[in-house]
């Protein structure tokens, strides 16, 4: 112990200098060229500045909704429901999100209702939808702001992000980037 | 192909090819060959060595090791509690969040200094942004710990007689400097540029679509995460860890971060190998730690993409799997893949919520720390396969009969009992933990985030990550009060240091021995039939340990879903 003590006080005062300090200087520099320098992918439009990467609430019928959400899309406190597979509670609550679908789409049959419209995400933030999901909306906006089913079928084909490099991950759409063009459409 | 069947798959062959070459650099860096890093270290380890009056060359028996090893260990758990717990009025905190009950500090401290990350807090409102630093601080020499304590191993195994292992403080630096280092840069930069924000600036705040105002939590991300999972620590900036879409924006940072937590523990297989002249057994270990990890992961991804049954009856579209709990961007089969890369790795990062994953799937994430064989942490995976391995000897050369030997040294009773209590340890600290705080409803109860079979679960699974050093959890449990905070800190340390003094008096053990050359009589500890016994002996440990535990909890759960 005693030959240890300030070898070792010693050499975690200069790696904290290294690994805290000196790392974190050098990746913070780099980051300075990343976009936005660092603070994360903004999108701008009509003078008001949101974050790409972090989901929105949309409750409205006009809007395509976004996944629930644990923390009701709040990004100061991330999180998912941990709700159980067999909590009985947990699945009289997706039962209920399943309902209320089914009253504000009238036209949709039950069997089209994608799994992730109904479930919350793991940290309550997440950006995006599938496809399916936007798809399945169609009819409501299409009659909430009278403009052609058609036309939000492309919109969303438009703004469908496919896997990286054509190759990996599956297809999504960022809820926040669709519902922004959906307000230029008008 | 299916586009999320060939993420994965692409992650895994790309690991696997560069972990062999990685190896091979891990082999000289610990033998201290030439590398191409040495005019960029070389000057800042030896400024480092001479500051500290440190001799890097003097060499260190193996209690000397562990000594070394203590001692700095205990130095960082100190300045650890005292940081956390006076985080409020220390620098870098511009959110204003205060410091960690001592309960909270304790945990937090020790579970981060064995590398194992347990978070009974939220990084949002429970750490500043200087802990945070700290914390990476410890991301970075904990995994060295693990990993040097991996490289006496080594040394110990030449084909030689010796007491004289290397010396502590010069792996330990190097593994920081010269392996963990470089490759974090790297992925850092990855993740910077694809929206991991890397500021100072506090808590932002926006307007959204709707016209509600909403924080966003930031800070020095990019830099943290890409050492969490290269360190094998897995402890997240965020709550919600990487399934944050700020710690894991997209599906190339969700492979990028794959690739880093898996790359160190598989190379130094390899690294094992190249270092004893051994490939052909770093290719039994590998080929044991790979079958291992297939047959848990084949059937977890299975699992999540065929869904939650309970979903399922209520006549939905459940094409997308168990969705609850996950991110579109990632998608149930990736999600799949790296709840079980992060549970055999002992890293403990999720990208999404293991609470929520279908009945089965919990408790192949539970069998992979359970078993804590395959893979294993950065370092701490070769020293737990190592017990296995003399456990195998041992058997193996009871039934056929010849003496017990490794790598050219007799294996005897007194590193059999140190085997024995290393490899009883964990089922011990895991079943003991579970049922004391099943027997105490009154004190756990309330804490459970869900009732029946799955709450049961919850306890088992946190006491079996904290045995295993894992750090990830079935989150809904209500971890910061003292019972979880202080009964989990115990099993953390417990579960930390016997797993590397064991393994590591074991190697010095057998250093002092004579060395035997490998005769026609020799048992041959690198064929595949070896690689069998291996499997069998872990196979039916973790079997007879852990089955009756996991009929309560998970197996019940699946067959009351049906």
């Amino acid at each position: 112990m005693k030959t240890n003590i300030f070898p070792a006080i010693k050499l975690t005062a200069l790696t904290l200098m290294f690994f805290s300090g000196l790392y974190t200087a050098v990746i913070w520099g780099v980051a300075q060229f990343a976009p936005n320098g660092g603070k994360g992918k903004m999108i701008t439009v009509h003078g008001k500045t949101y974050y790409a990467n972090i989901g929105q609430t949309f409750t409205e019928d006009k809007y395509f909704c976004s996944r629930p959400s644990a923390v009701g899309y709040n990004a100061a406190g991330s999180g998912g429901s941990n709700k159980g597979p067999s909590n009985p509670e947990y699945l009289a609550v997706v039962q209920a999100r399943i309902d209320t679908f089914l009253v504000h789409n009238p036209g949709v049959g039950k069997k089209d209702i994608p799994v992730e419209l109904v479930t919350a995400s793991g940290s309550g933030l997440d950006p995006d939808i599938t496809p399916r999901s936007a798809l399945v909306q169609v009819k409501r906006i299409a009659s909430v702001r009278k403009v052609s089913e058609e036309a939000l079928v492309q919109l969303i084909a438009r703004n469908t992000e496919g896997p990286l490099l054509g190759l990996f991950g599956p297809e999504k759409i960022n809820v926040l980037k669709l519902n922004l063009a959906l307000d230029q459409l008008n | 192909m299916n586009t999320e069947l060939a993420g994965i798959i692409a992650v895994f062959i790309l690991t696997v090819a560069l972990a062999i070459p990685f190896g091979k650099y891990i082999a000289k860096v610990y033998s201290g060959d030439k590398t191409p890093l040495d005019p960029v270290f070389n000057p800042v380890e030896k400024l480092f060595f001479r500051i500290s009056g440190i001799n890097p060359h003097a060499p260190m028996n193996w209690k000397q090791h562990m000594a070394a090893l203590l001692t700095i260990n205990f130095v960082w758990f100190l300045l650890g509690m005292f940081v956390l717990m006076n985080q409020g009025w220390l620098p870098l905190n511009p959110d204003g969040n205060p410091g960690q009950s001592a309960d909270l500090a304790f945990n937090t401290s020790i579970s981060f200094v064995v590398n194992c990350n347990l978070q009974h807090y939220s990084g949002e409102s429970g750490l500043s942004y200087l802990s945070q630093l700290f914390l990476m601080f410890l991301h970075f020499v904990t995994a060295g710990t693990g990993m040097a304590a991996a490289a006496v191993l080594f040394m110990a195994l030449k084909e030689r007689t010796t007491d004289q292992l290397g010396n502590f403080y010069n792996f330990l630096l190097k593994s920081c400097t010269r392996i963990l280092f470089p490759v974090s840069v790297l992925i850092a930069m990855v993740l910077a540029f694809n929206g991991t924000p890397m500021t100072f600036e506090g808590k932002d705040t926006y307007i959204n679509m709707q016209g509600d105002t909403v924080g966003v939590s930031t800070g020095p991300v990019a830099a943290f995460v890409a050492i969490k999972h290269v360190g094998t620590n897995g402890g997240g900036f965020f709550g919600a860890n990487s399934a944050h879409p700020l710690e894991n924006p997209n599906y190339l940072t969700n492979m990028a971060e794959m690739f880093g937590q898996m790359i160190v523990p598989l190379a130094m297989v390899f690294a094992f190998g190249y270092f004893l002249l051994r490939k052909k057994m770093a290719r039994m270990i590998f080929g044991v730690m790979t079958i291992g990890f297939l047959v848990l992961t084949v059937p977890t991804v299975i699992w999540e993409n065929a869904g939650n049954p309970a979903i399922t009856a209520m006549g939905i579209d459940n094409s997308s799997g168990a969705m609850e709990g996950k991110e579109v961007r990632l998608g149930s089969t990736a999600s799949a893949f790296w709840s079980i890369a992060t549970t055999v790795i002992s890293t403990g990062s999720v990208n999404s919520m293991h609470d929520s994953f279908t009945p089965l799937s919990g408790m192949t994430q539970m069998l992979a720390m359970m078993t804590n064989a395959f893979y294993g942490g950065a370092g701490a995976g070769m020293l737990n396969i190592f017990i296995f391995i003399i456990l195998a000897v041992f058997i193996s050369g009871l039934m056929v009969g010849r003496t017990p030997e490794l790598l050219g040294k007799k294996i005897e009773g007194r590193e059999m009992k140190i085997a024995m209590v290393v490899a009883l340890l964990h089922p011990l600290l895991i079943l003991a933990g579970t049922a004391l705080a099943a027997a105490f409803p009154e004190i756990t109860a309330g804490t459970l985030n869900n009732p029946g079979f799955h709450g049961f679960s919850e306890m088992l699974y946190e006491y079996t990550s904290s045995s295993a050093n894992n750090g990830s959890g079935f989150e809904g449990l209500g971890d910061n009060n003292p019972w979880w905070n202080i009964s989990t800190g115990f099993v953390l340390i417990l579960s930390r240091y016997i797993p590397i003094i064991g393994p590591v008096a074991i190697a010095g053990l057998l250093a002092s021995k004579k060395f035997i050359p490998e005769s026609a009589g020799t048992l041959r500890t690198d064929s595949a039939t070896f690689g069998i016994m291996v499997l069998a002996v872990i196979v039916i440990i973790t079997a007879l340990s852990f089955f009756p535990a996991l009929t309560l909890g998970p197996i019940a759960e699946y067959f009351s879903l049906q």
